[in-house]
């Protein structure tokens, strides 16, 4: 066990590296340079500047440079704003980002896993219908279609109720994070379901429930005990790329709820061509999805002791 | 023994030839079907798939029919009908071009009476405000807006109001319009961005200190769509050498599904971005999925380190944040001016999503290569192309051709999103994601900018996950046992 655990950090490192250095080189493939675009300046004061960021230094330097800092822990100062460092901003907005993508993920994965359940327990009942139903649409349609017009749902029925029953942006209370995160939640949702179905209907047909009923077990322990356990399994698995999914996914959501995380930042960052943001938020983000990852598969052994075993 | 053989006559020559029975061994009653035909059938069973099968090609037929049969610009700008509502009131009144309002007109009835002074201003004292008769002068269009009234006591000059709601007293009048400066002039001319509609107009008066006097005079007004002939000449409304009269109604260039922000024919551009849209969500997946084809199959084929090295490869292009990266090859690859973007979108996408497709057929190829009948092909003396042309291609094309199907909606999501966030397709170029992301400034108020290119973009991805779920029904035999 520890020693897959140890594998798999060494193995999500080296991972780690190869998004940093993927992203130094785009960043270095990027036309112009960071300074370009600000406003004009004597050859001089370009001198000087270049020189404080290191980049009239050769690029290989520079990439030992970068990659000394990162293994710091230091990811840099924001080049359009002055004296910040891209760890604040991170330390600032990830908190928020990271709350609203954990509770998307719990409605996701609890959504998902109660509704499969259902579809395959009613298999071609209408609650089967109408959810499978549901989930299409859940796949089909964007998320920030969902966002607007559940925004636009809500100011109609705050209207029509006279009082503002949830508020239609910004950030702060549980009230504000929940649209938001039922909106990003609801993809991998209806994802997760059709995912819990395919799978609970083959544990459904399996040979131990059939045991289990003929043993006289009341239909709610054979749920519980038998069946849930067992049809979760492949929704634990996907959980890792899921959670990837959701966190990079939220700057839409975030976006158009006008909530101040760290999506919405880099988006910013992008459009204000901060350079040392874009690649600190892109390697933070993507060493956080690779630990994810590792978490989930690793708490999969728990969950599923024929794992661990091999 | 002897004995019977000859004596029997029931067994003589012919005795024991072979019963030429009339039961012939039962043809087959229907032609052995290939793989590609059974699944067709199969396909065509699936009624859910055909029907969006007949929606993609319907969706194709738009964006390549469709500008010949609505043949208006969608980058023309229609500034008489700014995102008007499709079905919107489209009847307007032909109107004389505009001349400033005749100073002839008296500004007061009162000082008319008494001309020569023109100081007698208290004589209307008596005139309550409520008596003060707001009224309207000639017709209410979207060309000018008349309004006077009669000089209220008190008053040192009258500030005018107008909302789309009715005003309850002061701070409720809506939108300053401007002051008269005078007691003398009582009357006002609107004539700023005009709608049709109900506004009500509020004058409240000012007294000399300059500050606004609790009662004010209000009038609901109706305005509507006004035209002048040159303008209806200009903009093709009007028959060739029809000149209707001052006061006929003409109707407006029809825009079925309305009008944008800035006054463009939506049908049009959703044409237009339609255009967009399906080239990157087709192409992209095209051209990843073959390249993931090719890179999948040649590590399943060589196997071994080669293999091992290939494979963890596409492993850390899988670890890479897809939509971070997405942003950052976008800006890398750099847009000129003029252009779209849509060439940037493409290859990052490309860059990005091969790896789940190369896994794919590569486990494939490592499956198919075991097969007993790849082994006897083999022993058979089969080169390596008869192989792949004959076993490994069909028997990996209906997992590539689903991948394809499946990989087409999230490529349209993908551009949606990236266009949505402003990452996407440049500004000129219309696609369904910028043009959600023009709708959803003016939600709240014009809620058909966002709701059609968003309906678009969500019934071709419907569409093609259908088709794809029912594909992978037809194809895939294993898929096919389990639901």
């Amino acid at each position: 066990m520890w020693n897959y655990a140890l594998k798999r950090l060494i193995q999500g490192l080296i991972t780690v590296w190869f998004i940093a250095t993927a992203t130094f080189l785009a960043m270095h493939a990027v036309p112009g340079d960071p300074l370009s675009g600000a406003k004009a300046m004597t050859p001089e004061i370009q001198q000087n500047l270049e020189k404080k960021y290191g980049l009239d230094k050769p690029i290989g330097q520079q990439y030992l440079i970068y990659m000394k800092n990162l293994a710091q822990g230091d990811l840099g100062i924001s080049f359009t704003q002055k004296n910040r460092e891209v760890n604040d901003i991170i330390r600032e907005h990830f908190p928020v980002s990271a709350t609203l993508g954990i509770m998307a993920v719990v409605f996701a994965a609890l959504g998902g896993s109660l509704f499969g359940a259902l579809t395959a327990l009613y298999r071609n009942k209408w609650p089967d219908n109408v959810i499978m139903l549901a989930v299409i649409l859940g796949i089909s349609v964007p998320s920030f279609v969902f966002a607007a017009f559940s925004q636009l749902a809500i100011v109609k029925l705050n209207g029509l109720l006279g009082v503002s029953l949830l508020p239609v942006a910004g950030w702060g209370t549980i009230s504000h994070m929940l649209l938001p995160s039922l909106v990003l939640g609801l993809g991998t949702m209806a994802y997760l379901t059709r995912l819990m179905r395919s799978s609970m209907l083959e544990i459904l047909s399996s040979d131990y429930i059939r045991t289990a009923n003929a043993k006289g077990l009341p239909a709610t322990r054979i749920f519980a005990r038998h069946e849930m356990p067992n049809a979760i399994l492949p929704v634990v698995t996907v959980l890792g790329p899921a959670i990837a999914a959701i966190t990079t996914g939220g700057f839409v959501v975030e976006l158009v709820f006008a909530i101040p995380g760290l999506g919405r930042y880099f988006v910013q960052a992008v459009q204000q061509l901060d350079y040392t943001v874009i690649m600190g938020t892109t390697v933070f983000f993507g060493a956080f999805l690779v630990l994810m990852v590792i978490v989930v598969d690793l708490l999969y052994g728990f969950i599923d002791p024929r794992v661990r075993v091999s | 023994m002897t004995q019977t053989a000859p004596a029997d006559p029931a067994m003589m020559d012919g005795a024991f030839d072979p019963l030429h029975s009339e039961l012939r061994i039962q043809a087959l009653t229907r032609p052995s079907l290939s793989y590609w035909q059974d699944a067709w059938k199969r396909l065509k069973a699936n009624k859910r798939a055909i029907l969006s099968l007949y929606i993609i090609i319907a969706m194709l037929l738009f964006t390549a029919l469709g500008p010949q049969v609505w043949r208006v610009n969608p980058a023309e700008q229609d500034l008489l009908q700014i995102s008007s509502p499709p079905g919107a009131d489209r009847s307007a009144i032909l109107v004389a071009p505009y001349v400033p309002w005749a100073v002839e007109e008296a500004p007061t009835p009162v000082t008319q009476s008494d001309a020569p002074d023109g100081t007698q201003t208290p004589a209307v004292v008596t005139a309550p405000a409520a008596d003060a008769g707001l009224e309207l002068v000639g017709t209410a269009t979207t060309q000018m807006v008349r309004l006077k009234w009669n000089a209220m006591p008190g008053a040192a000059d009258y500030a005018v109001y107008r909302n789309i709601i009715p005003a309850k007293g002061p701070g409720t009048y809506g939108l300053p319009l401007g002051n008269t400066d005078s007691a003398e002039v009582t009357r006002f001319e609107d004539l700023l961005d005009l709608r049709a509609g109900t506004t009500y107009y509020s004058v409240v008066p000012v007294d000399q200190t300059g500050a606004e006097m609790p009662q004010s005079i209000n009038l609901k007004v109706d305005v509507v769509n006004s035209i002048t002939m040159e303008e209806a000449r200009a903009r093709r409304l009007l028959k060739d050498g029809e000149t209707p009269e001052l006061g006929s109604t003409v109707n407006f260039a029809l825009h079925p599904m309305g009008t944008d922000y800035l006054g463009r024919d939506m049908l049009a551009r959703l044409m237009q971005g339609a255009r967009v849209s399906l080239f990157i969500g087709i192409v992209a997946p095209l051209l990843f999925v073959m390249f993931g084809v090719v890179y999948g199959s040649m590590a399943g084929f060589i196997g071994g380190k080669v293999d091992q090295l290939m494979m963890r490869f596409a492993d850390f292009v899988v670890a890479l944040p897809f939509l971070l990266f997405m942003i950052l090859f976008k800006i890398a690859f750099g847009i000129g001016p003029g252009e779209s973007g849509i060439m940037p979108l493409i290859v990052a996408m490309v860059i990005l999503l091969w790896p789940s497709t190369a896994r794919l057929v590569r486990g494939q190829i490592l499956q198919v290569r075991e097969e007993a009948y790849v082994n006897a092909a083999r022993l058979l003396g089969a080169r390596t192309g008869y192989l792949v042309m004959r076993h490994m291609i069909p028997n990996t094309m209906g997992v590539i051709l689903v991948t394809l199907t499946f990989a087409i909606p999230s490529a349209i999501f993908t551009e949606a999103f990236l266009s949505f966030i402003g990452m996407g397709v440049a500004a000129p170029t219309a696609s369904w994601g910028s043009m959600s992301n023009d709708g959803i400034k003016t939600m709240l108020t014009h809620p058909h900018e966002l709701f059609f290119p968003a309906l678009m973009i969500s019934i071709t991805v419907l569409a093609f996950n259908l088709l794809g779920d029912g594909l992978r029904d037809a194809l895939d035999a294993k898929m096919r046992s389990r639901e």
